[in-house]
């Protein structure tokens, strides 16, 4: 029985993780149609800054003051990588809307001189972030099983970013612009929705969220230069997985495949496991070919 | 059924997530048939031709190819091999390849990998494309890219490679769309040549058009057969009437009546 | 053969063809052996790079996972390397999982024939079921190309996680000789490398004949407008599956000259990185012109051991901003860019077009 609880309990980890991985993606790819392979840099790039923001508490706040940084290293890595974004898209991406397949190779170019600049500035070796005392320990449900607190408050932020997206796609000004924008650009841009400033903002959002994970992930374990690639792949696999244009799909794809990878790797081995969510993810598009939730349009073929 | 339908469409209903663009249309084509699909905005024309050549699979109804082939079950490529051809509203080429490769490929042969690899250009085959070119006025096009023509030429270069394909039936949409007077002239003439020996099913808006050119006019509304008959009856239908002029008053009317 | 009229132009062509075989069967006179192992190597991967081309260039398929179907070639051979050189016996890094007996999977690597014949139809075979599995639903544009990246990961987590069986990080080395030669000779090393070269030019013809077919005028067809290559009377899924599997055997083969020449393969040699660096390689010469995605090939990789060494966080900078200049600014390549200085046409226009109108 506590074998099952705890691997439960796992596979919702692991799609929790996976879904804060994939969320900007799902607003990039999802919504944008663009491959960010730079992606994966944009979370070492939040996880880089929760490390500076516990560094800079430890330097000049009082130690009672230090289990307190990761409060601000939230926000700070979703602004940070938010920047970054911002500067990526009005660089870069702006020149690749509806090229897909250059839009990927120009941004793993991107993402190529990011890793390598973080390997300038903080060092190929991981560092380690210390997380919040806090967060220590764990929730005891039953005899044997502990939940770990890092683990839970994952899970926390995960739906706090999803309530949040919610709310500014589908409740807000801004966010019906970005839908409008969308979904039918040229009429958008007929009834006086500054295209350019939207697909700016999007992509910006996309990328903080991206920073968020990074911040998260810094409580699973150090973080180095190329954190970001061990988790790119299993995020576009869930995009693909959940369909495009859906934030339901992307939740779905996330708990399916964090689900199944718990369970076949518990089954098998870690790598076969890998190999076996591979085969079923190919086996469910034969079914399904363009994913779990997907928007059905007369224009789309 | 009689033997000479080559087409024959019962009872097709096709959805888009719930919305119905398509109730139970029925449609009969017969063999050297020119057939005129009008109707508003939205009535289901361009859908019927999708579910024709197999774009979009109805969720009722079947399609029944020369009294035999039900083709609802069909993959879009058997379909055109049947001898369905289809040319899209917007002129959809092959940008990046030459006017004269856009015909090569086009030609009816047979397409499995293995033939187009050792297939070699026959002095007929030639012929059939020169041939051709000289119809669609493109003879001093052939090495162009076909992306570099210009909007009425893409439109003569698709009608090209349609009939190269010799179809049964030529599924056309809005043939004449962004054609000067001249030109549409010449393709109206070309689509009577045509039907003596294939059939064509012809969606358009243009009534001018319609009117000088068309044998038979089936009027479509709401994802329904409103009126069928003879481009006369059908101008004295009241129904007919009260679907271009009545309910809609917005500027395509106008477009579409004039 | 079509006799093609022999214009000025195909003359120059023809002649500029000839004379690089040329050099390139002469190289051997006048290039040391180290740097004729070097060119070697770089020949291979100019194999690659024409099969990449073939299916990115041609097709509009970007694959990202080639570094598999040329690994699983490498790996074969490699296979067959090794047993040659433990005669038989189980190779050492099996002892060192605790292996006692040969898998029955590897008995039959030590035979020649039956690792060449492996290091080209299971990279073939493999592409022809992901190939299967995905056009036939359609899946495809940057679907397909996440898929093959992540066909990637979960190979080289398998060869890294079955260590026993593939020798898992460090790979597969220590090679003494192939069919009785030493591989460490001079001379058998100049025979490999002439061996790459007839190669090259063999697949080089066979791409040249694929393209110039009415195959070839399909495969360009669907790149430009898949749907309506469909409407016409075409299976786009075949041709696409038939192409893949070819660029995938391509690959395959490319993989077994290279670890004659460079005595390893490890499943660092690829992943993710050496697989985009491939598509680098053809972007850079110009996809669409198999030419340009060859000398791609060559001259990266040579710039890559010129450089890399020297300077590696320079290199890794130089590569990231190359794939940016070069899609972004040179979407042709280099070829490209020696096609408009030739002819200064306007290249927007095009470009434009395929991207509004995708055919239906």
């Amino acid at each position: 029985m506590e074998v099952y609880l705890l691997q439960l309990f796992n596979g919702l980890s692991i799609s929790s993780i996976l879904l804060l991985v994939a969320l900007g993606l799902a607003i990039t790819f999802g919504l944008m149609k663009v491959i960010n392979m730079a992606h994966g840099e944009l979370i070492m790039i939040g996880a880089y800054s929760t490390y500076l923001t516990q560094n800079l508490f430890n330097d000049y706040l009082p130690e009672s003051m230090f289990d307190w940084y990761f409060v601000l290293a939230v926000p700070a890595s979703f602004v940070i990588a938010f920047i970054f974004g911002l500067i990526l898209e009005m660089s870069l991406i702006r020149f690749l809307y509806g090229r897909p397949l250059d839009s990927l190779l120009a941004t793993w170019g991107v993402g190529l001189v990011l890793q390598q600049l973080a390997r300038s500035i903080f060092g190929a070796p991981n560092v380690a972030v210390t997380s919040p005392s806090w967060l220590d320990g764990g929730m005891k449900i039953m005899d044997g099983t502990l939940l770990p607190y890092k683990r839970l408050f994952i899970i926390a932020l995960v739906i706090a970013c999803l309530v949040s997206m919610y709310f500014y796609i589908y409740r807000s000004h801004e966010g019906r612009r970005m839908r409008a924008v969308m979904q039918n650009r040229d009429m958008a841009a007929c009834l006086g929705v500054s295209t350019r400033r939207v697909d700016a903002m999007t992509f910006a959002i996309g990328s903080g969220i991206a920073g968020v994970a990074g911040c998260a992930l810094t409580l699973l374990g150090p973080i180095g230069p190329s954190l970001g690639t061990y988790y790119i792949v299993d995020a576009f696999m869930v995009v693909v997985l959940g369909g495009v244009g859906k934030l339901v799909g992307t939740v779905l794809g996330a708990t399916g495949i964090g689900m199944f990878n718990t369970l076949f790797e518990y089954w098998t081995n870690a790598s076969l496991g890998k190999v076996l969510v591979f085969v079923c993810i190919v086996a469910f598009l034969q079914w399904k070919p363009m994913g779990l939730v997907a928007m059905r349009t007369r224009s789309l073929d | 059924m009689k033997e000479s339908a080559i087409l024959q469409c019962d009872d097709v209903t096709v959805e888009f997530d719930g919305f119905k663009a398509v109730q139970g249309m029925n449609l009969k084509l017969e063999k050297g048939e020119l057939r005129f699909l009008i109707g508003p905005n939205g009535a289901g024309k361009t859908t019927m031709l999708d579910v024709i050549c197999g774009k979009v699979k109805p969720s009722a109804g079947r399609v029944t190819f020369d009294g035999k082939v039900d083709i609802t079950r069909k993959k879009e490529h058997q379909i055109a091999e049947l001898g369905i051809g289809r040319k899209f509203q917007a002129p959809s080429i092959f940008p990046s390849m030459t006017v004269a490769e856009n015909l090569e490929i086009s030609m009816r042969q047979k397409r499995t990998v293995f033939a187009t690899l050792f297939a070699k250009m026959a002095a007929e085959e030639r012929e059939r494309i020169e041939h051709q070119l000289t119809m669609i006025g493109l003879q001093d096009k052939t090495a162009w890219r076909a992306g570099g023509l210009s909007h009425g030429e893409k439109q003569w270069l698709e009608i090209g490679m349609m009939l190269l394909q010799e179809p049964e039936i030529l599924l056309l949409d809005e043939p004449v769309a962004g054609m000067t007077d001249k030109e549409t002239e010449k393709t109206g003439e070309l689509l009577h040549q045509i039907a003596r020996k294939r059939s064509i099913v012809v969606v358009e808006h243009d009534m001018e058009f319609v009117r000088n050119f068309a044998s038979k006019v089936t009027v479509m509304h709401e994802g329904r057969l409103l009126k069928e008959g003879s481009m006369d009856e059908v101008q004295r239908d009241d129904r007919v009437a009260e679907v271009y002029l009545g309910k809609r008053r917005d500027a395509d009317v106008s477009r579409s009546t004039a | 053969m079509r006799l093609q009229k022999l214009t000025p132009q195909r003359l120059w062509i023809l002649l500029g063809y000839t004379a690089a075989a040329a050099a390139l069967f002469s190289a051997p006179l006048f290039v040391s052996d180290f740097r004729l192992n070097l060119l070697a190597k770089f020949l291979a991967f100019a194999i690659v790079a024409l099969g990449l081309d073939l299916i990115w260039g041609y097709t509009g398929i970007l694959s990202l996972g080639h570094g598999i179907f040329f690994g699983l070639g490498a790996y074969a051979m490699a296979m067959y390397l090794k047993l040659e050189a433990s005669g038989g016996k189980p190779p050492d890094f099996m002892g060192w999982s605790g292996l006692k007996e040969l898998p029955l999977f590897w008995q039959p690597f030590q035979h020649f024939g039956f690792a060449v014949v492996m290091g080209i139809a299971i990279p073939a075979l493999l592409a022809l079921v992901l190939g299967y599995f995905t056009f036939r639903n359609r899946i495809r544009g940057v679907y397909f190309t996440i898929l093959t990246q992540a066909l990637v990961i979960i190979t080289t987590t398998l060869l890294v996680g079955q260590q026993a069986f593939t020798g898992g990080t460090n790979g597969v080395t220590g090679y003494s000789s192939l069919l009785g030669f030493s591989l460490g000779s001079p001379d058998t090393k100049r025979a490999l490398y002439l061996i790459t070269v007839v190669v090259l030019i063999s697949i080089f013809v066979l791409c040249r004949f694929v393209i110039g077919s009415r195959f070839g005028k399909v495969l360009r067809a669907i790149r430009d407008g898949e749907n309506r290559v469909r409407f016409i009377g075409y299976n786009p899924a075949t041709y696409q599956m038939v192409v893949f599997t070819l660029s995938a055997a391509i690959a395959g083969l490319a993989g077994m000259l290279f670890v004659l020449h460079v005595g390893i393969i490890s499943p660092s040699m690829l992943g993710i990185v050496p697989s985009i660096e491939m598509v680098l390689w053809v972007a850079i010469g110009g996809r669409g012109t198999l030419i340009g995605a060859a000398l791609g090939a060559i001259l990266m990789n040579w710039a890559k051991s010129e450089f890399s060494t020297a300077y590696p966080e320079g290199w890794l900078f130089f590569m990231g901003a190359l794939f940016v200049v070069v899609v972004v600014f040179m979407p042709k390549g280099v070829a490209g860019l020696v096609g408009q200085l030739k002819f200064r046409r306007k290249r927007r226009e095009p470009e434009h077009e395929r991207v509004r109108n995708p055919a239906v």
